[in-house]
């Protein structure tokens, strides 16, 4: 059992264990179950995320009309040859906007940690998968990598948006993703810590203002940008950059400047881009789109 | 908090308090009722209000009410299953004086007639608290089996449901007590570790003074 990365660091170091395994031990043991049924239900996940990447339709919108279409522009770019930054890192980014995309859709994906952040981690993951040729097993443990950062993050300071931001979303799922990568890619649990406490870092203090209340704008496009942080995060670790603050420190400042932010930034639609000039007249063009009885 | 509570449920988006928990709310909402639902109407307070229409929670309630999961690919056209099997559905404001950002009122009549007001609040990450039956508070999530006894404020009705627990193997997990006055209607809200099988269900609702016995196994994702 663990309850912050520094435990999980410990325990992963003085048993020679990894990471991953650190994680899962702690599920079979918290919910009485056996190592085949933990990864079952683990593979059960990686398969749904695998169905919702490739089940996105470029055609749907939204209810709201605020979402949909974003992804296949992505696809027809990187398809064109005109790809800036590398084929996997164009890949993260597409399938990141699709899943975000998908959600909005009202189609059926992982919330990772939130529905709002689920494009982020299945991002990284199927396209490393896609960019490596990675067996399925790796990738489940890269899942238990991600989930153990997430519940450390969940239980010490917030994956909710009402309650600490977006950084709690996007900046949790970022997090994830990069410690995920970081072991994909070679790391051990050091290099997983750092690219983890490295990512959120850069998530630190962003508002949850979406437009209308809605988890669209602009937390669709957000789960590309937390997804891109991920890879930049998990090669500076893997370069053998450390992160200056630790990881539960992070994790804490977390905490702190969530529960420091004003309301009108956690979730209520009520300030930063919810309440801009171009917000207002998205809420005027869709009146009476996103809510009952006005 | 486990690991699947962070990467999981498999949900239909957009939203998992307005959307999953939503569904999870008319689900939990039409198990109660322990029939077909034949009307609905839907009350909507505070952020469900202002932002469920965008946030499909309309569709996701009813969803929950034709016995949905918030995984369920149908959600989406769940407002127009109801109309094919003539679900009579009307939406409202909620008048409650005070609740949870995110509560729903459903009042349900069933197929035979039977009727339940149940408030259901969702909480954040898909997770619900069944806030009100018929007026009476009450607070519990759906999330293990649970057993619900409306009795007349005897004594005796504890002891007749624990023994019966007893004797079935079930672990309690958590118990409420409930009622609306010294003497009145009560309510007994019983989470347990396992399920309790059927016939000691139906042995309770024989048992006089006991007026209204209702089961689920539980909401999984």
């Amino acid at each position: 059992m663990y309850s912050s990365i520094a435990e999980i660091l410990e325990q992963s170091g003085n048993n020679k264990k990894t990471f991953w395994e650190v994680v899962m031990e702690a599920d079979m043991e918290s919910r009485d179950v056996s190592r085949e049924e933990s990864r079952q239900k683990m593979e059960q996940l990686l398969d749904v995320m695998r169905d919702a990447d490739q089940s996105y339709e470029g055609e749907l919108k939204s209810a709201s009309g605020l979402s949909g279409g974003d992804g296949k522009l992505l696809e027809a770019y990187n398809q064109a040859g005109k790809n800036l930054c590398g084929y996997f890192m164009g890949k993260v980014m597409e399938r990141a906007i699709k899943m975000g995309e998908s959600n909005a859709c009202m189609k059926r994906i992982v919330a990772a940690p939130t529905a709002g952040s689920c494009g982020v981690i299945p991002a990284v993951l199927l396209s490393y998968e896609e960019y490596r040729n990675v067996p399925k097993d790796e990738l489940i443990n890269a899942m238990y990598v991600a989930a153990g950062i997430g519940k450390v993050i969940g239980e010490s300071a917030s994956i909710a948006g009402a309650s600490g931001g977006c950084q709690a979303e996007i900046g949790t799922a970022s997090a994830m993703a990069a410690g995920a990568l970081a072991y994909l890619q070679g790391g051990g649990s050091e290099e997983i810590a750092n690219a983890m406490a490295l990512a959120l870092k850069n998530m630190l203090g962003l508002a949850c203002d979406p437009v209308g209340g809605l988890v669209e704008v602009p937390c669709v496009k957000r789960n590309s940008h937390g997804a891109v942080n991920a890879v930049a995060s998990a090669q500076i670790a893997l370069a053998g950059v450390k992160s200056a603050i630790s990881p539960d420190d992070v994790i804490d400042s977390m905490r702190r400047i969530g529960s420091e932010m004003p309301v009108s930034l956690k979730e209520t639609g009520k300030g930063g881009l919810a309440t801009s000039e171009s917000a207002k007249r998205i809420c005027e063009c869709t009146a009476g789109g996103f809510c009952f009885g006005k | 908090m486990e690991i699947f509570d962070i990467i999981g449920p498999v949900m239909v988006g957009p939203s998992s308090s307005h959307t999953a928990g939503a569904v999870r709310i008319g689900y939990v909402a039409s198990r109660l009722l322990g029939e077909k639902v034949k009307e609905a109407e839907i009350f909507l307070y505070g952020s469900f209000l202002d932002t469920g229409k965008g946030h499909g929670t309309d569709k996701a309630l009813v969803a929950g009410l034709l016995g949905m999961k918030p995984d369920d690919y149908k959600i989406a056209s769940s407002l127009e299953i109801a109309e094919r099997e003539n679900i009579r559905i009307e939406f409202g404001e909620s008048k409650l004086p005070e609740a949870h950002p995110n509560t729903a009122e459903l009042i349900l009549r069933g197929e035979s007639g039977n009727t339940i007001d149940v408030v259901g609040e969702s909480v954040g990450g898909g997770r619900i608290n069944i806030a009100k039956i018929d007026g009476i508070d009450t607070n519990f999530s759906g999330e293990c089996p649970t057993l619900i006894v409306h009795n007349l404020d005897q004594p005796g009705h504890v002891s007749e449901v624990t023994s019966m627990l007893a004797h079935k193997s079930v672990n309690i997990a958590s118990m409420q007590l409930y009622r609306s006055h010294r003497g009145g209607r009560a309510v007994m809200v019983v989470e347990c570790d396992q399920e309790i099988p059927q016939d000691g269900i139906d042995w309770l609702t024989h048992v006089e003074g006991v007026l209204k016995v209702t089961y689920f196994e539980g909401s999984a994702e």
